[in-house]
């Protein structure tokens, strides 16, 4: 088992109070895909990326046990996480224009994530890159390797923090969001590449996201998280036997061309949920 | 390319109404003070014909306009007039003393700067800790403590109570007129000249009232550091850098400083101006024979001419710097290239 | 303040526009007095106008009463501070001198604020011509260093408390021109001005009734952070003899006449280099804490 999450709880100081925006999550995730489904303040991305330690200075973590392959990750010192960091877990954010550096060739960026983990002469490692550029499938590579972020789309963005995020190998692939800041005809495609490039390379995928049948359309499993806990889990191909009321009425709120509904209905949010 | 020529066009427009804004100021602080120049130049006891005359060559009787073209054109021509109090044209009065004052300000920019940038780094790295408040602390006193105050309070201990630092002046008397003018820049020239005593020489006089304007411009150049690398920490590159594995240091030097590199250009060509600004008061207390001191000297005595030209003159390196700044951004940020 | 009134300033659903206002204010008061070095500024700050204020009741003598016999003295218990180079009381002439500058910093303010605002405001509402000329003018007087600029204009006029005033005015408002013409733009394009000039509001009470408030908490932080600046090119005007004239007992002026007693009656030039570094300091305290407060995006 690559991550093994019990009860991991996320909470932040402010002057009015604590206020817990992740309340008792439990996951484990194999060589496997597995897709997180909830609203925004849901405590989705928080989940994430405490698993990397890349969470606000402010924010107080607890877990009876949170570990990366058997590395207890809440306890872990600076110097271990470095080791698990981009070395064995990468982890691709939501908008490439924002998530890439500005004054930094897209060259340089991929190279150093390469570098810094597998060592190497400057030759190599260009050659190195290069070839990740191809894998993700950008057309004129050399051209890209000296090109800024500014200079390219958000798709070709995506693409370039994928092969980042790939280029040291590791065995888990974390993508908050990889897809919300793009064009819809581009989604797809970006999700699919992941999908491939995981898949050949015998790694797991934790997808974060919104989109309900998009991420089942993708992954093996699907976590439905709502007011910081997760409501519910499914094997992807079972979405239709969900028994949560949340994500039912996610569901029912989706229009379908073989069920025509002349008004689709409201998420009547029920106290209670929050409880359970 | 024709938006990059526009934006030259606008530039150079700008700067040039820049420029004619500064004649005009300059003109008038020239003309509206209560001091007679005429008087001022033949002494109050000349007879009332050679006054006429005097006010004549110096074209005092024209009317307003025709004098503001007459100026104009003498600047053209490189003519800032003569001093009164040293009888020289006062280009080549300023170009006596600027190297002085130039001297100072590069040495004490180039210190704030090596001292400054990395403290205001460490103090937005360490946000709301006691290392950001005790720096916050210093940079703020440096913006209170009066240049010359500090500079009193130095020659007080270091000077007369230790006696570890040399007295004001730009060098020792022995060392007077002794090394060859080549650059005006007391310690390039020392060492052209490959004379080492007086290059050590000139190097301890340049050190307090150095230290002492480094001070004054560190303070802002740690505060704007801070600000803008707090900004930084706050880009989702910095995740991603975080995320690749890369230990704190380099996420910090590398990738989040970069960032701040460009504005910060801006900052240091701000400061260095301001620097001819310190250099005024601090020469004065260190007697640095500098265009600070030549500037108060001639205001005492009501001498316009040099005011005048000393003035125009720092205005002139102010939009100089505003330029370079401008061009050094175009330069290092990629998205505006 | 009592339980009932605080709850009133502290409610989440005012009742009335002022009292949301009083809340607003009322919050930004807690943040400041929860920050210590702002706290320190303000105690200082008022500490120093009181003083200036009472000066004639706690200063112990005349400020310009001459004792040629008793000059240069050592702090004692006659004169706290000693004396100056004609005898004066050091203490007294301190007192004295907080009126002088206080009177300075207050005129220039005064002077620079509205205008500043003004400009600003009418360059960033209106935009267009009027913007570029405005905005051209403002930057010539920002091609000066504030202090040069100062000490051309104090000598064309005539060395003085009240030319340095004016020629501190003269430097000091561009600054706030381009700090409320950038407020400004940021709100001119916003549906409420929109719907403000839909009604048939007149571009002048626009601009004074729903523009110009927005820009006083900027404001207010540029000003209290300039008062230091202030002080300072006020005290080196004062230094270099074209302030306030002796014997006015202004701080810089003081510095300027009795420097050359630094290396042996050190005390007499420095007391007042320590006024000056406190009521400067004090102020960049207070500015420092009122931007965190009234300015998060600043910080």
């Amino acid at each position: 088992m690559l991550v093994d999450i019990q009860n991991l709880r996320i909470a932040f100081e402010s002057r009015s109070g604590i206020f817990e925006a992740v309340r008792g999550v439990s996951l484990h995730i194999g060589t496997e895909k597995l897709g997180i489904v909830g609203e925004s303040g849901s405590g989705k991305s928080l989940t994430a990326r405490a698993l990397m330690r890349l969470l606000p200075t402010n924010a107080r973590v607890t877990a009876d046990r949170m570990a990366f392959d058997g590395i207890d990750i809440l306890n872990a010192d600076e110097k271990a996480m470095l080791r698990i960091r981009g070395k064995r877990a990468g982890f691709i954010l939501q908008d490439p224009k924002y998530s890439l550096n500005p004054v930094m060739t897209i060259g340089r960026q991929v190279t150093e994530a390469w570098k810094t983990h597998k060592g190497g002469g400057r030759k190599e490692a260009r050659e190195a890159v290069i070839d990740l550029l191809a894998q993700v499938r950008i057309r004129d590579p050399h051209r890209v390797y000296d090109l800024y972020p500014h200079e390219v789309s958000g798709g070709m963005g995506q693409r370039i923090m994928i092969a980042m995020m790939l280029a040291p190998d590791p065995q888990l692939l974390i993508a908050d969001e990889p897809t919300s800041a793009l064009d819809a005809t581009v989604q797809a495609e970006i999700l699919r590449l992941m999908e491939d490039l995981v898949s050949r390379r015998g790694m797991g995928l934790l997808l974060i996201s919104h989109d309900l049948p998009l991420v089942s359309h993708f992954c093996d499993r699907v976590a439905v998280m709502y007011a910081g806990r997760i409501v519910e889990e499914l094997s992807a191909g079972s979405l239709a036997q969900a028994q949560h009321p949340y994500t039912r009425g996610l569901l029912n709120c989706l229009p379908s061309l073989i069920h025509p509904k002349s008004r689709l209905p409201v998420l009547n949010r029920d106290e209670a949920w929050l409880q359970s | 390319m024709s938006k990059g020529l526009n934006a030259l066009a606008g530039l150079l427009a700008s700067v040039f109404l820049t420029l004619f804004g500064l004649v005009i100021v300059t003109f008038l602080i020239g003309r509206v003070m209560p001091i007679d120049p005429v008087l001022a130049a033949v002494g109050d006891n000349a007879p009332q014909e050679v006054v006429e005359r005097v006010r004549q060559e110096m074209g005092l009787d024209q009317p307003l306009l025709e004098q503001f073209l007459r100026y104009v054109g003498q600047l053209l021509h490189g003519d800032l007039g003569r001093s009164i109090l040293t009888q020289n044209p006062v280009t080549s009065d300023i170009a006596r003393y600027f190297p002085a004052t130039l001297e100072l300000a590069t040495a004490a920019i180039i210190l704030a700067a090596l001292i400054g940038i990395p403290l205001g780094v460490w103090s937005a790295v360490r946000q709301g800790t006691w290392i950001d408040q005790t720096i916050r602390v210093v940079c703020l006193a440096g913006h209170s403590v009066p240049v010359f105050v500090l500079a009193l309070l130095c020659l007080l201990i270091f000077y007369a109570m230790l006696g570890v630092a040399p007295g004001p002046g730009r060098q020792d008397i022995i060392f007077q007129d002794m090394v060859p003018h080549v650059t005006g820049l007391l310690t390039v020239d020392s060492l052209i000249a490959g004379d080492w005593d007086a290059f050590w020489d000139a190097l301890a006089h340049m050190i307090q009232p150095v230290c002492i304007l480094a001070y004054f411009s560190m303070a802002y150049i740690t505060r704007m550091t801070r600000a803008f690398m707090l900004d930084a920490l706050k880009g989702e590159y910095v995740i991603t850098a975080r995320a690749k594995g890369l230990p704190p240091r380099k996420v910090i030097w590398l990738h989040a400083f970069p960032n701040v590199g460009v504005q910060l250009v801006t900052v240091l060509a701000l400061t260095y101006a301001g620097l001819l600004e310190g250099a005024v008061v601090t020469e004065t207390v260190f007697s640095w024979p500098g265009l600070g001191q030549y500037l108060t000297v001639s205001l005492m005595n009501a001498d316009m001419n040099p005011v005048v030209g000393a003035t125009l003159l720092v205005g002139l390196v102010y939009v100089a710097l505003n330029l370079l700044a401008d061009a050094l951004y175009r330069q290092l940020d990629p998205r505006v290239r | 303040m009592t339980a009932f009134s605080q709850q009133w300033l502290l409610t989440e659903t005012p009742s009335s526009r002022s009292q949301a206002a009083w809340g607003r204010r009322y919050r930004a008061w807690l943040a400041l007095r929860s920050n210590t070095l702002a706290m320190i500024g303000l105690v200082v700050i008022v500490t120093f106008v009181v003083l200036s204020l009472a000066a004639p009741l706690l200063a112990t003598h005349d400020p310009g009463s001459q004792d040629l016999a008793n000059r240069l003295a050592r702090p004692s218990a006659a004169h706290w501070f000693g004396t100056d180079e004609l005898g004066r009381d050091l203490y007294s002439r301190i007192l004295y001198g907080g009126r002088v500058t206080l009177g300075m910093v207050i005129a220039v303010v005064v002077l620079v604020a509205p205008l500043g605002l003004a400009i600003g405001c009418i360059a960033g509402y209106f935009g267009g011509i009027v913007d570029r000329i405005l905005m051209r003018v403002t930057d010539v007087f920002l091609a000066f260093p504030r202090l040069i600029l100062a000490l051309a204009f104090v000598a064309a006029l005539k060395p003085g408390v009240e030319s340095a005033i004016l020629a501190i005015a003269l430097t000091a408002w561009p600054p706030y021109a381009r700090l409320a013409r950038a407020e400004t733009m940021t709100v001119r394009n916003s549906d409420y001005i929109a719907a403000c000039r839909l009604t048939g509001a007149p571009s002048g009470r626009i601009i004074l009734r729903h523009v110009a408030p927005l820009c006083i908490p900027s404001l207010i932080v540029r000003i209290t952070l300039d008062m230091s600046s202030i002080i300072i090119t006020a005290a080196s005007l004062g230094f270099l003899g074209m302030g306030a004239q002796p014997p006015s007992p202004e701080w810089g002026a003081m510095i300027a006449t009795t420097k050359r007693f630094i290396f042996e009656q050190w005390w007499v030039p420095t007391i007042p280099g320590i006024a000056i570094f406190m009521a400067s300091l004090a102020f960049n305290f207070l500015g420092d804490g009122l931007r965190d407060v009234l300015d998060p995006k600043q910080r």
